[in-house]
């Protein structure tokens, strides 16, 4: 495609998206069912200098299904990264890549090489259950366990044993509720069955479950599309709390939340990574055709 | 069979005359219903009244008759005591049909019998001719009805509500007298035995002295040795089916595969389709005498029959309940709670132990107790392997009795209705059915409470 104009096209994301809302309800092109080359190469800067997460060459494949397409990535250190793309483009299967929780689903097959920390995470000697540990990972839909608030947190510490004593786990439970800054609200009902909170608060109650067992890594595999905006916006704001000791990863259909949380960006389209790079580029100056149809909102 | 013709025929031409109503095929919206409807509504009306009639007749055309017969019979015959007279009629009866008979035949008897036939068969081509022309003349008034403005589907919908309403009746009146029939004659045991006797009661001898000087005839009829026997059969069989039951559902609903499973379960589940007698004479014939060696060999003193051989097969038949409903309340917790539990860095075990059987247990323990009560009525095996003999006890080396045992020994041979024998059968079937029915609803109440949980 050809390199655009950067002086005329330097608007913000929010007067892209709110355009793309006139124009994509009459202009739907057909290039969100079009698959790209097998050899596609991605766009944009895909390695960063010092990388928690690296990934290389990555395929995914659901029986005889090739769902993720030769993904190169790096995941940089305190940054959130936003995964996105029309539904069934492989984000959120990229995304349980990083932590294997695609090892639960028998058909699924995983190729390539994804290091955490210079640790090849797929290689047949790890234990992946201290891995999971490491890189901890928030639904998209709040799935509490049915037990009590405090139960809830102190179940990753009790099973790693990170707490020695009963007044320990106390603390763990209090830090990580406090960090996803729901500490305030149920501090006085400790006791009672998570499932019992709201829905936004649930979903923290769920952050802070991860963060209890102090992970290196947080996967978010649309945290907020079974959220109404206010808790949506509450736990947006924690993403961008935790950034400063966690490197985050999020999948997330909305490409406003992209761009308040994200400060890179991967758009993935049926199973390609087509374009990487920093959220105001993709968002202003998309370089691929694909990017810029689906970030205006021509398809998907 | 002629009905049924008929109906099929009157199927035929209220259709048809739907059709024609309305003008054939073309006219088909201006009918409220389908035409198949107006067909099922003429022959509904063929069919049920006459039926209705057909059963009527048939259930009072026996004693109709036998009342014209006796009438027939000459007066002296006739004034003897009603007992006489009904092995009279008998005998009149077999007659006709031809069988022995047991008195002399002579020739009032032979015309009795004569007359008999005679009325029979009169009787059978009234009823085909009331009943078919019952059928034509409501066929008929129904066919003549059909017209554009008719809700026939309404209607037919209507009479097939009640047909089903009419079905489910059955099972439940069916039910009730169960329910009263046992309760009546329980009263009556009550009667004759106080209430707190039979509860409290530590001796069961039901014996009962037809003559003063009669010996080992106590009559004590104390249900609690009874109880503990049926409690301690029941609790080995648990203790059996909840462990194995359990493990087995845990093995099936999380670890094995999916083709594994698919074999697995339907081969365990024909564990329950294994007729009781079949776990009876196993119980009796080689688990018995096997554990009686056994015990011999570490020098223990074993009956022959006792209750751990009973509750040891009984555990294996009630495995089946366990893990069936076991496994799928374990399979109806959440997958996202195991992704939750995994995420977390947990192991499969740790998974299992701490989310997925405290989300399930609700549920584990609701199958538990419906195997429970499966445990306390089954009858066959006990009465097999766990022997006669009323031991208050809770050795589970020594034989004892249970509930349903003693029920099946009260009531087999020749009895009298009046004894307080017999009668107590029905009290101990009906403490059975209240002890039961108390867990299964509590069972379904734990059950459905749990279900809830996740909608």
């Amino acid at each position: 495609m050809a390199v655009r104009d950067e002086e005329n096209d330097m608007t913000t994301a929010e007067t892209v998206i709110a355009d793309a809302d006139l124009v994509g309800a009459k202009v739907r092109s057909k290039a969100g069912s079009r698959p790209l080359d097998n050899d596609f190469k991605t766009i944009g800067e895909v390695r960063v200098n010092d990388p928690r997460m690296s990934c290389t060459d990555v395929n995914v494949f659901y029986g005889d299904k090739h769902a993720i397409k030769h993904v190169d990535l790096d995941i940089a250190q305190n940054q959130v990264i936003a995964m996105i793309g029309p539904s069934g483009c492989g984000k959120s299967t990229f995304l349980r890549c990083l932590n294997r929780m695609n090892d639960t689903i028998d058909i699924c097959n995983v190729t390539g090489e994804i290091r955490l920390d210079e640790v090849d995470i797929y290689d047949r000697k790890l234990d992946v259950v201290p891995l999971r540990a490491q890189v901890g990972m928030v639904f998209q839909k709040p799935n509490p366990f049915p037990k009590s608030i405090y139960e809830n947190i102190a179940y990753g510490p009790r099973i790693h044993g990170l707490a020695a004593s009963r007044a320990e786990l106390d603390e763990v439970v209090e830090r990580s509720l406090a960090k996803a800054g729901l500490w305030e609200e149920v501090k006085d009902r400790l006791d009672q069955p998570g499932t019992g909170l709201s829905g936004g608060q649930q979903q923290r109650l769920c952050i802070a479950r991860t963060i209890a067992v102090d992970p290196e890594v947080i996967l978010m595999d649309e945290p907020c599309s079974a959220l109404d905006p206010i808790a949506t916006a509450k736990v947006e704001e924690l993403i961008d709390e935790l950034r400063e000791n966690y490197t985050i990863a999020i999948v997330t259909h909305s490409m406003q939340q992209a761009a308040r949380v994200s400060q890179r960006t991967a758009y993935f389209h049926l199973g390609h990574l087509v374009e990487v790079g920093d959220t105001t580029q993709i968002f202003t100056n998309p370089r691929h055709k694909l990017t810029e149809d689906y970030i205006t909102g021509r398809f998907g | 069979m002629a009905l049924l013709t008929l109906m099929a025929f009157a199927f035929y031409l209220g259709r048809r005359r739907s059709l024609t109503v309305v003008g054939g095929r073309s006219g088909v919206k201006n009918l409220h219903s389908l035409p198949a409807y107006y067909g099922f509504y003429t022959a509904l009306w063929a069919g049920l009244p006459a039926l209705l009639v057909a059963g009527l007749w048939l259930s009072f055309e026996g004693s109709i008759i036998t009342t014209l017969v006796v009438d027939g019979l000459p007066a002296e015959m006739r004034d003897t005591d009603p007992g006489r007279l009904g092995l009279l009629v008998n005998d009149i009866k077999n007659l006709a049909s031809g069988n022995i008979v047991s008195a002399h035949v002579d020739e009032t008897m032979q015309r009795a019998a004569d007359h008999l036939n005679e009325l029979r068969s009169v009787g059978r081509m009234a009823l085909g001719v009331v009943v078919l022309s019952i059928a034509l003349a409501a066929g008929a008034l129904a066919w003549r009805a059909i017209g554009p403005k008719m809700r026939a589907r309404n209607r037919v919908e209507f009479i097939v509500n009640g047909l089903l309403i009419a079905s489910s009746l059955i099972a439940i009146l069916t039910t009730v007298g169960i329910v009263l029939s046992v309760l009546f004659e329980s009263f009556r045991f009550f009667h004759k035995i106080p209430l707190t006797d039979f509860l409290f009661g530590l001796e069961w001898s039901p014996q009962i002295a037809l003559r003063a000087d009669q010996v080992g005839a106590s009559g004590a009829f104390g249900a609690v040795p009874l109880f503990a026997g049926t409690l301690l059969v029941s609790f080995i069989a648990l203790l059996v089916a909840v462990p194995i039951g359990l493990m087995s559902a845990i093995y099936l609903a999380d670890y094995a595969g999916p083709k594994l499973r698919s074999y697995a379960k339907p081969v365990l589940e024909v564990l329950a389709g294994v007729p009781t007698v079949v776990y009876g004479f196993f119980a009796a014939l080689t688990l018995a005498p096997a554990i009686r060696n056994l015990g011999e060999s570490v020098g223990l003193v074993v009956s022959s029959e006792s209750a751990l051989a009973a509750g040891l097969v009984m555990g294996v038949m009630i495995i089946p309940f366990v893990s069936s409903l076991s496994d799928d309340v374990i399979n109806a917790v959440p997958q996202s709670l195991r992704d939750a539990s995994y995420a977390l860095g947990a192991t499969r075990s740790e998974t299992i132990r701490r989310v997925v059987l405290p989300a399930a247990l609700p549920g584990i323990m609701g199958g538990v107790l419906l195997a429970a009560s499966r445990a306390i009525g089954e009858t066959m095996i006990v009465v097999m392997a766990a022997g006669l003999s009323a031991n208050l006890t809770a050795n589970p080396l020594e034989s004892v009795t249970t509930v349903t045992v003693q029920i099946v020994t009260l009531l087999v041979g020749d009895q009298e209705f009046d004894s307080a024998k017999t009668l107590a059968a029905f009290a101990l079937g009906l403490l059975l059915f209240v002890v039961t029915l108390g867990l299964n609803i509590v069972a379904l109440h734990i059950v459905r409470k749990y279900r809830e949980q996740y909608e």
